[in-house]
């Protein structure tokens, strides 16, 4: 029995595939998600001076690999849409797995991390400025792995040829992540 | 949104951002604020725009979705409006943010412009 395929793939009320319209809407809520975290923490990063002694213990250089990594699955992600555009189905899976594996090493980067600073001392609740920083860096961690399994989801179709306009959509919900790290890595491991 | 650029042209960008990335980090290494500034944020919003634009192709993406990304955008410019008034006053005729004032109180000597 086939499955039928998704109205979302065809329709296309506004121009815009319909699929496509709604991982827009996606980014577009996550910009109201992440912007009001970050407008918050930058309030309170401007307000008490002190946040910035506490901000001198998170890890640069753990964020400067993962700011690194997650360029570079930027990178991988807009290649994987390319070579689906052209449909060249298995450059397109390796780019998509190439992406995964940038995920993968993000979090890896992320749990050594956090594990040291947790080891350190510096838990959720030991200040606001620590339950942002987790809160922040943890939305956004779960926004890795939901993209991650996503990718990996959508690479079983690719493989054979099915549903390739998948992997911008995906592309796009991925370089949203990226520009979200983009701030969240000045605001928590630069400015001290 | 068809695709007319080859992996040339994604890794050309990739390669700019990777330094922009590098004059990210060794901006604030100076310890000039306004460097600092400049450095971390300024070239953090150059960074998102070049992601947005090339790479999730918002260039040349119909306007709906400018239009309803910059409508979120100002919500979010709303948003901060708003609670910007309550984070910066710790009191008022018939208020007082306690906690508020005990974190000033606590790092008064440690950071003395901390308002």
């Amino acid at each position: 029995m086939s499955i039928p395929r998704p109205i979302a793939t065809t329709r296309s009320a506004t121009g815009i595939p319909t699929g496509k319209l709604a991982v827009w809407w996606v980014v577009g809520s996550e910009i109201v998600i992440f912007g009001g975290l970050l407008a918050c923490y930058l309030l309170y990063r401007l307000k008490y001076g002190h946040w910035g002694i506490e901000a001198a213990h998170t890890n640069t250089v753990a964020g400067s690999i993962n700011t690194f990594v997650l360029l570079t699955s930027s990178l991988f992600a807009v290649l994987a849409h390319h070579y689906a555009e052209k449909k060249q189905c298995h450059k397109a899976f390796i780019y998509l797995w190439l992406t995964i594996g940038g995920a993968l090493t993000f979090l890896a980067v992320k749990s050594v991390e956090w594990g040291n600073e947790i080891a350190a001392g510096y838990t959720i609740g030991k200040s606001t400025f620590w339950t942002f920083y987790y809160t922040a860096a943890g939305i956004h961690a779960i926004h890795v792995i939901a993209g991650a399994v996503i990718m990996a989801i959508l690479s079983l179709d690719v493989m054979r040829g099915r549903n390739l306009q998948r992997v911008e959509f995906i592309g796009i919900y991925w370089h949203f992540v990226d520009i979200v790290w983009i701030f969240l890595f000045p605001l928590l491991y630069i400015a001290k | 949104m068809s695709d007319h650029h080859g992996p040339g042209y994604y890794i050309k960008i990739y390669l700019i951002l990777l330094v922009l990335f590098v004059i990210s980090v060794l901006g604030p290494e100076l310890g000039i604020r306004s460097v600092t500034l400049i450095t971390a944020f300024g070239i953090a919003v150059v960074k998102a725009i070049m992601v947005a634009a090339y790479f999730m192709h918002l260039n040349v993406e119909k306007k709906y979705i400018h239009y309803m990304l910059w409508g979120m955008l100002i919500l979010m410019a709303v948003f901060y409006s708003g609670v910007m008034i309550d984070i910066y006053h710790t009191r008022g005729q018939n208020w007082i943010n306690v906690s508020s004032e005990s974190q000033i109180e606590m790092f008064k000597d440690v950071v003395p412009d901390s308002h």
